[in-house]
């Protein structure tokens, strides 16, 4: 008894510390320098970058999925609490420490000591051809113009909506772009007005005009650790670590590390290291040579091809084994379904809707069920595999050459027999069509799998994007769109040694 | 000849007052008739006469809601439907052939589904009667035949296993007119050969004539008539039968 509950302690004690992030910059790298200063206490750390958003990352966060992540005060009063906007970040920070540690017993460590808000920012000759230098300028002008917002920007209630009560805000058309595209964007002059974060680097790294928030509307929020309840119950130590970053990281070395990281596109491990140096955080050590930044699209992914292949075995894994398991389920499904018409069709539909849940949104559900990572990735996939399956192995079993069925009946076939040797071949080729377009589906949203921690392919291009890093798009992109080739081609060719010879 | 001898026991296969009702519709309405042993009776009517569903009633494709069918002294309605559809051959308009079975593999199926360890020799004797050696076209799928050869080979299977009963549905029916002319024949011959008792389903008079040994002329789930060529030719018991002679010019 005391001997398996040391163990378990033990064990308990011994499962690394996870450290995740939101898929933007900022949050990479203050999720890289979390993890730096426990492995520097002498903690194991499982890193999971990038996952989906706020409700995901949070999500985790509370049902224990992860240890730790970053987080604003802002966000974590409007979008987790939803409540109003306190103007003081210190009050802010002391109503989200209070009610978090009260609702979920999960805890805001000590701010890390810079603030951070969003900063609407616009083009120099948008600045100049309608004079725009306030938020309230922007107001007057914006009948005239096209705004592209992140998301989450759109839906908080401190956001968008707050803009247009504040200052009037009300473009011609509001477009829904994510953090990486939005840049791309404004750059080419598809929209006018976008938002960002007043430490990032793409402002000045894209040469724009932030506005001056004249009316105050957007409280400065403070960023901190924001730690699970196991970390503070059982690994103290850990905290402690953590902690030792509280108070350091100011608002000009903010910038200057966002900015080598969107703007030089450094590595952020490197850029993560030499701050916690700089800060005297973390002693100096002999380290591994650093891979050069820069270089083209075949060298970056020479230099990471170890990881890429990782990545791709873990990305196979995840298509594979969900993958197995639809079929396991959806072959005799689809059986049982052509021998009891009546319900087939709304059956097959009712997979059908199963596809059509918004795969981030069906990632986020799991959450709270499954936590984070390979599981319900799997869930998710094996979730969307059926509907192909179901549906082929079903009309493939009802519409085999019916007229050779009714003979083989007639002549003395058993229902087993006639699915043996008769239905279920003449069905092969239509129920492996099924579950080639399942796999190469798969292969697709398995990318997805890395919003919530799973790894695969998506990792790369969650991160590229958030980076605004092409490369790493591409090294996460391309060799998810070679394996759907591979996988397509090599069912195919199943397909055609499964049909029967005629 | 007694029209009710079905009663009679020597009847290889009989129906006595069977009835069947689709919905509102009657597709067989106190049906009786006997088939002698070795004797060939086609059933002669348009389509939806019933003539399909009282086929149907000797292999239990189809089950009657009153009445009993027999086959070789046997209750349909209490045998083992898939034993009792091993005893008896079935041949069907299009052949039904399984498209992915070779020829020899198809017309061995009988044989096969009761365990006989000689359905290969079985087969290729059935395809011998039938006129395609399984030398030349055992190893053949039927999508490499024509289509008066796959129903040759629908007949060997429906013949390999040696069955006391044949069931046709329209056997000839999908076949152009000089195909149909030679199978005719040859079906004529191979009966001859295997003595076999046969139910033979089809819409046209002068088949029936020319095969059967009676004829029951079909309507509205009744039987209009049941008597030779011969005796139908002379003495028509309804205007619907001599209509009937008359459309088909015999």
């Amino acid at each position: 008894m005391t001997a398996t509950l040391g163990l378990m302690l033990a064990l308990a004690a011994n499962k690394p510390v996870v450290v995740a992030s939101k898929p933007f910059a900022e949050s990479y790298l203050l999720a890289e320098t979390f993890a730096q200063v426990l492995e520097d206490a002498g903690f194991e750390v499982d890193r999971r970058p990038g996952l989906g958003a706020t409700e995901i990352a949070f999500g985790a966060l509370r049902t224990g999925a992860i240890d730790v992540y970053p987080e604003y005060t802002g966000t974590g009063l409007l979008a987790i609490l939803h409540e109003e906007a306190i103007p003081d970040p210190r009050a802010s920070y002391r109503r989200v420490a209070t009610e978090f540690a009260r609702r979920w017993d999960v805890h805001w460590l000590a701010p890390l000591g810079f603030e951070n808000t969003y900063a609407i920012a616009v083009r120099p000759e948008t600045a100049e051809r309608h004079g725009l230098r306030t938020l309230s300028d922007l107001g007057r002008a914006s009948p005239q113009l096209t705004a592209g917002l992140t998301p989450d920007f759109i839906g908080r209630p401190d956001g968008l909506p707050a803009l247009e009560r504040t200052y009037g805000f009300r473009p011609r058309s509001v477009r829904s772009l994510l953090q990486s595209v939005k840049y791309a964007a404004i750059a080419a002059g598809t929209v006018d007005v976008i938002d960002g974060y007043s430490t990032d680097g793409l402002i000045a790294r894209h040469g724009l005009v932030a506005l001056e928030d004249d009316r105050g509307l957007f409280p400065p929020y403070e960023a901190a650790a924001l730690v699970s309840a196991r970390l503070v119950h059982e690994l103290p130590a850990a905290v402690l670590a953590l902690e030792r970053l509280s108070g350091r990281l100011d608002v000009r070395t903010m910038r200057t590390l966002n900015r080598r990281i969107e703007v030089d596109g450094e590595d952020i491990r490197v850029v993560a290291r030499d701050a916690l140096r700089e800060l005297g955080i973390v002693a100096a050590r002999a380290t591994p040579e650093e891979a050069p930044p820069g270089g083209g699209f075949l060298s970056y992914l020479w230099a990471h091809r170890a990881e890429t292949a990782r990545q791709l075995g873990r990305h196979l894994l995840l298509v594979a084994i969900s993958l197995a398991a639809a079929l396991v389920v959806a072959i005799p499904l689809g059986l049982a379904l052509e021998r009891w018409r009546p319900g087939a069709e709304s059956a097959v539909r009712g997979t059908g809707v199963l596809q059509t849940i918004p795969s981030i949104a069906l990632l986020a559900f799991m959450i709270p069920l499954l936590g984070i990572g390979v599981l319900p990735a799997l869930v998710a996939l094996f979730l969307y595999s059926l509907h192909p399956i179901v549906r082929n192995t079903y009309s493939g079993v009802r519409d085999a050459a019916p007229d050779a069925v009714a003979s083989a009946r007639a002549l003395g076939m058993t229902d087993g027999q006639l699915l043996r040797y008769v239905r279920l071949p003449l069905a092969a080729p239509v129920i492996m069509a099924g579950v080639r377009t399942a796999a190469v589906i798969n292969v697709g949203t398995a990318t997805l799998a890395a919003f919530i921690g799973a790894g695969g392919l998506g990792d790369p291009i969650v991160a590229g994007l958030a980076l605004s890093d092409a490369r790493m798009i591409l090294a996460g992109a391309i060799p998810a769109a070679g394996l759907a080739i591979v996988v397509d081609l090599g069912l195919g060719a199943v397909e055609r040694a499964v049909r029967p010879a005629s | 000849m007694a029209l009710h001898a079905g009663q009679d026991r020597v009847s290889a296969l009989s129906a006595e007052g069977v009835t069947r009702r689709f919905g509102e519709v009657v597709a067989l309405d106190e049906v009786t008739l006997g088939v002698e042993p070795g004797e060939c009776v086609a059933l002669v009517g348009e389509s939806g006469s019933g003539k399909t569903t009282l086929l149907g009633c000797f292999n239990r494709l189809t089950v009657p809601q009153s009445g009993r069918v027999r086959v070789m002294g046997e209750d349909v309605a209490i045998a083992d439907p898939v034993r009792l559809r091993r005893r008896v051959g079935y041949v069907q308009q299009d052949g039904g052939l399984l498209p992915h079975w070779t020829v020899e593999r198809n017309a061995g199926l009988v044989p096969w589904l009761l365990g006989q360890p000689d359905a290969r020799a079985r087969a290729a004797a059935a395809l011998e009667l039938v006129g395609l050696p399984a030398t030349k076209f055992g190893a053949r799928h039927p999508s490499a035949l024509s289509g008066g050869q796959r129903q040759r080979v629908a007949i060997a299977r429906a013949i390999a296993a040696h069955p006391g009963v044949l069931l046709m549905d329209e056997p000839f029916g999908a076949l152009d007119a000089i195909t149909r002319f030679e199978l005719q024949q040859a079906f004529a011959e191979l009966r001859k050969r295997i003595g076999a008792t046969v139910v033979l389903v089809t819409h046209d008079l002068r088949e029936a004539f020319q095969l059967a040994d009676r004829v029951a002329v079909v309507r509205a789930g009744r039987i209009e008539q049941l008597a030779t060529p011969e005796s139908l030719k002379r003495h028509p018991a309804t205007p619907y039968v001599q209509r009937l002679l008359e459309a088909a010019g015999v």
